[in-house]
């Protein structure tokens, strides 16, 4: 049975939580607002109470599948276990209930932790400033982009184009053009790397900057990082890392000793903040040292044995949001890193790098590894002897044959108690699943990931029907996508309003 | 202290499996060149007990409203926050799981989205609402974003009552794509309609106003709507939450795009975030929508159910023409405000709203009666208002720290408002009268 809505369990007169009486003295509202701004019709929320509250969000809490009851292997999100003790330190009331807006000397806790933690990141990215105010992965990257256009208006030239591999997340090419540059896409070659030849051809001195991700989409390290960013640097260009797998370079290499001048962070994958169903997170920027007067204001900074927020900063790009960044995320990072400490942050990588290509190697016989070979449209496999980072892609276009799609192999392993991998992401490679374990899974685990993963292969051969219907086990059922797409269903308001 | 389950022994065994001999063959890839020597120069590791001694130390060292009586808002308010949101938002199933890519097993988040969907309509009067922003201030550059790419004009205009944070994200926002922004002095604390209506042209997109503004104010909503749409531009309005209460919201005053900051429904401060942003629009505008968005439909058994819908404008599909680059937002905030929303309920806003009316009047009387205070704006005001100080407010902010009090914003943090001897001070529900008579007697030391 489907759980009501909550406006569905509605009943007038009920109350969810008690308030004071007015201790000061009253008077009527209308002496304090006027008229015309008083409220004509009251919103229409729910009057419940509070039992009903809690067992109405805990039940559908119960329809939602999490990493805190078995592998997540969501590919490029990085879902690894959230250290328990990170939700503690972030609701101590000192860090919770303390305000953007108060002076900096009632703020000294906050802004050691934003300073110790900036400059932990500046370490890890081998790069020499970095801020904290962006909100997510995606903001980091265009907090990281109007950086590099400051850059060259300062140099005297905006330029124009930002060159991206076709193999980039969404949010690379989106953020291209929230500032005002074009997108150049640059073609994956043949061993799922950047083509470094064609990307000498298409640099010009209209190119702003190179985003890259490395390792790469594909879980791939980019082994010409270096002539990489000669070619970019010598082009004037700048180099951006989107950051998101991070989690496979841990205290192996960093992004500034690899020819990088920006990189963006995200916490709730590397630094393990819960992704709370879809944010939030925290993308903070690192650059290198002449970026450092472009970045964001104001920046937490340290004068003898006090801290405070740099406000001072003329050459700044500005604020991205309102207040100091996400704060409470800051929190969980700076516990994780605190207890990790330097080795445990290399063994993370190391760690999360051999359960990736344990999977992948176990896996290869049925989902191996390709990439699409632009302009060919040719599906050509991954040399077998190149390992893969802390993920990897598989193709599932073998299973073609039997009309089964990686669609539906995703939903076949809900069935079997696994979320799925992240699939038809990147978009070079045909039907693809991109797994990335993380280091918090164990052995047993993942052979029990690996184990429903070949099962579902042998089912495609003996019952392709079972795959193509899947799910079968789960709350809900596939879900007709196309009828939700039309503002009417986006909510019971607007629905309400045009049947009156 | 790590996080990892595998021993010595489980990776060897996974080694031998795949017929390596140590994790270092798995990085040949990594030229020599780019390789760290040696390790992170990073603080040794610390067990979980040290975590708890130095992050709690470091907690303590903040005077936090824990242990003080707050007065500072601007943008971010100590309201009450209801026990029974931390128990459901901390629920593992809500928190650690992420976007609901499948939404077979996501159904718990799906549908919360679409009740904090319907919520924020019903709150704010308008069609459509998404599952929410990274923030007040960026909530307001991306409807900036929005108008311009719907009116195919090129200027916007601020209040230069609106939030100055947000006023300066818009301007972050806006450099880039070459939109001009414009912000029109408040000397008397709301937006003059004359004024507006002479700085309106032919181009301009939309006029931002927030209501209560910055100060506290209301604007002269009805005026400002007819000379906005007068022009032909989109009128948006950002809005507390909170006062939506009591006060008309922005569709009945006429709005084509409501944002706000959502932290006052349920989500702590946390020293500015994270909270949430939201975003209302007409329905004309829904395929323009940044964000997520949840909708309503039903599975091959005909049984309810929700999934992100106009997935086109995201992204993951539309790339370099996505009408925004948002992906992670802030999905549990939205849960810890639909919680709140559903606490509190029809009755319980209304009430919150009221008791924020009667303190702040309560307060900002009683303090304008002191020698050498007076108020800054002779304008109704909702939970927040400016008091002319005789002293420099930033030394009597840093005074009445000593007596528990955290008092207000010195409004000179913001040189652009151009204000002088200004303290902003803000009333929730939250405060008692005596922590208020206590912040006048205070206060009184000053006149
Ligand atoms: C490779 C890559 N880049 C960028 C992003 C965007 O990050 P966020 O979702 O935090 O905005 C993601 C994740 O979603 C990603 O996987």
């Amino acid at each position: 049975m489907s759980e009501p809505l909550i406006f569905e369990l509605s009943s007038p007169g009920r109350r969810g939580v008690s308030l004071p009486t007015p201790d000061v003295p009253v008077r009527p509202v209308s002496s304090y607002l006027p008229d015309a701004d008083l409220r004509g019709t009251p919103p229409g929320l729910p009057e419940v109470s509070e039992v009903d509250v809690v067992r109405h969000y805990t039940r559908l809490s119960t329809l939602n599948y999490h990493p805190d009851r078995a592998m997540y292997p969501l590919g490029s999100c990085t879902i690894k276990h959230n250290p328990k003790v990170n939700e503690d330190m972030a609701a101590l009331p000192g860090f919770a209930r303390l305000h953007p807006m108060q002076q900096d000397e009632t703020c000294q806790g906050g802004l050691q932790l934003m300073y110790e933690l900036s400059r932990d990141l500046a370490e890890i990215a081998g790069l020499e400033g970095v801020t904290l105010q962006p909100a997510a992965g995606a903001h980091g990257e265009l907090t990281g982009l109007m950086v590099m256009r400051a850059y060259h208006e300062a140099r005297g030239h905006a330029r124009r184009k930002v060159i991206i591999p076709d193999s980039a997340h969404g949010t690379n090419p989106a953020s291209v053009t929230l500032v005002g540059y074009e997108t150049v896409q640059i073609p994956t070659n043949a061993h799922g790397l950047v083509d470094t030849g064609r990307l000498a051809e298409l640099i010009d001195e209209e190119t702003a900057a190179f985003m890259l991700t490395n390792p790469n989409t594909l879980g791939l390290f980019e082994s010409e990082i270096r002539t990489i960013a000669d070619i970019v640097h010598d082009a004037g260009a700048l180099l951006y890392m989107d950051g998101a797998n991070l989690n496979a370079v841990l205290g192996i290499t960093r992004p500034g000793d690899m020819g990088f001048d920006v990189v963006h962070f995200n916490l709730h994958k590397t630094f393990s903040t819960p992704h709370g169903g879809g944010g939030p997170g925290a993308g903070p920027v690192g650059v290198r040292s002449d970026l450092v007067r472009f970045l964001p204001t104001p920046v937490p900074v340290k004068d003898g044995d006090a801290y405070r927020f740099d406000y001072d900063r003329p050459d700044s790009i500005g604020r991205v949001r309102g207040f100091g960044g996400s704060f409470g995320m800051m929190v969980r990072a700076y516990a994780y890193i605190r207890a990790n400490g330097p080795d445990g942050l290399r063994q993370v990588s190391e760690n999360a790098i051999l359960n990736a290509n344990y999977i992948m190697r176990r896996l290869e016989k049925h989902y191996p590894r390709t990439v699409l070979v632009h302009g060919t449209q040719k599906e050509t496999p991954i040399p077998a002897e190149v390992p893969c980072q802390h993920e990897f892609v598989a193709s599932g276009t073998r299973f073609r044959a039997h009309g089964v799609r990686m669609l539906d192999i995703a939903k076949r392993l809900l069935d079997y108690g696994f979320y799925a991998p992240t699939i038809y992401f990147p978009l070079i490679v045909p039907e693809a699943a991109m797994v990335e374990p993380t280091e918090t899974e164990s052995k047993e685990s993942i052979d029990r990931f690996i184990d429903a993963m070949t099962a579902i292969a042998e089912e495609v051969e003996n019952d392709p029907e079972l795959v193509r219907n899947a799910p079968h086990t789960t709350p809900v059922g596939r879900l007709d996508e196309a009828r939700a797409a039309h503002p009417k269903t986006l909510n019971l308001r607007y629905e309400k309003s045009l049947a009156e | 202290m790590t996080y990892i389950p595998n021993t010595d022994a489980d990776r060897q065994a996974m080694m031998e499996a795949i017929g390596i001999g140590s994790v270092e063959e798995l990085l040949t890839v990594i030229p020599t060149g780019v390789r760290l020597d040696g390790a992170l120069d990073l603080p040794p590791a610390l067990s979980e007990l040290e975590l708890h001694d130095t992050m709690g130390e470091m907690a303590a060292r903040n005077g936090s409203a824990d242990r003080m009586a707050s007065f500072v808002g601007g943008g971010m308010y100590d309201h009450f926050v209801p026990s029974a949101i931390g128990h459901l938002a901390g629920r593992s199933e809500f928190l650690t799981s992420y976007t609901p890519y499948q939404p077979e097993v996501s159904q718990g988040t799906l549908q919360g989205i679409y009740e904090f969907q319907t919520m924020i309509c019903e709150l704010t009067g308008l069609d459509v609402a998404n599952a929410s922003m990274y923030d007040g201030a960026s909530a307001t550059a991306e409807a900036a974003m929005l108008a311009r790419s719907a009116t195919r004009r090129d200027r916007v205009i601020l209040a230069g009552s609106v939030h100055p944070h947000y006023i300066e994200t818009v301007r972050t926002y806006a450099h880039g794509p070459g939109i001009s922004v414009e912000t029109l002095p408040c000397p008397n604390g709301t937006l003059d309609p004359d004024l507006l209506e002479s700085a309106l042209d032919d181009d301009t997109a939309c006029v931002i106003v927030q209501h209560p503004n910055f100060f506290g104010c209301l604007e002269s909503m009805r005026d400002l709507e007819r000379v906005v749409h007068g022009a032909g531009a989109l009128l948006v309005m950002a809005v507390d939450p909170i006062s939506l209460g009591v006060i008309e919201s922005p569709g009945a005053y006429g709005a084509d795009i409501a944002v706000g900051e959502g932290q006052s429904m349920g989500n702590q401060v946390s020293y500015g975030g994270p909270a949430l942003g939201f975003f209302a629009a007409r329905d004309r505008f829904v395929r323009r929508m940044p964000g997520r968005i949840a909708g309503q439909t039903v599975d091959q058994e005909n049984r309810r159910g929700f999934v992100l819908t106009l997935q086109a404008r995201e992204q993951h599909i539309r790339r370099d023409k996505a009408t925004s680059n948002i992906c992670t937002s802030q999905q549990l905030n939205a849960l810890m405000a639909t919680i709140y929303l559903s606490l509190i309920g029809k009755e319980g806003l209304k009430q919150v709203a009221e008791l924020c009316l009667h303190k702040s009047h309560y307060a900002a009387e009683r303090i304008a009666d002191l020698p050498g205070f007076e108020l800054a704006f002779d304008r109704p005001f909702f939970k927040e208002f400016v008091v002319r100080t005789p002293a420099a407010p930033g030394e009597i902010v840093t005074r009445l720290a000593d007596d528990g009090l955290l008092t207000g914003i010195d409004l000179r943090r913001f040189p652009s408002l151009e204000i002088e001897n200004g303290l902003l001070i803000a009333v929730t529900e939250r405060r008692t009268r005596a922590q208020i008579d206590r912040l006048v007697e205070a206060l009184g030391k000053f006149s």
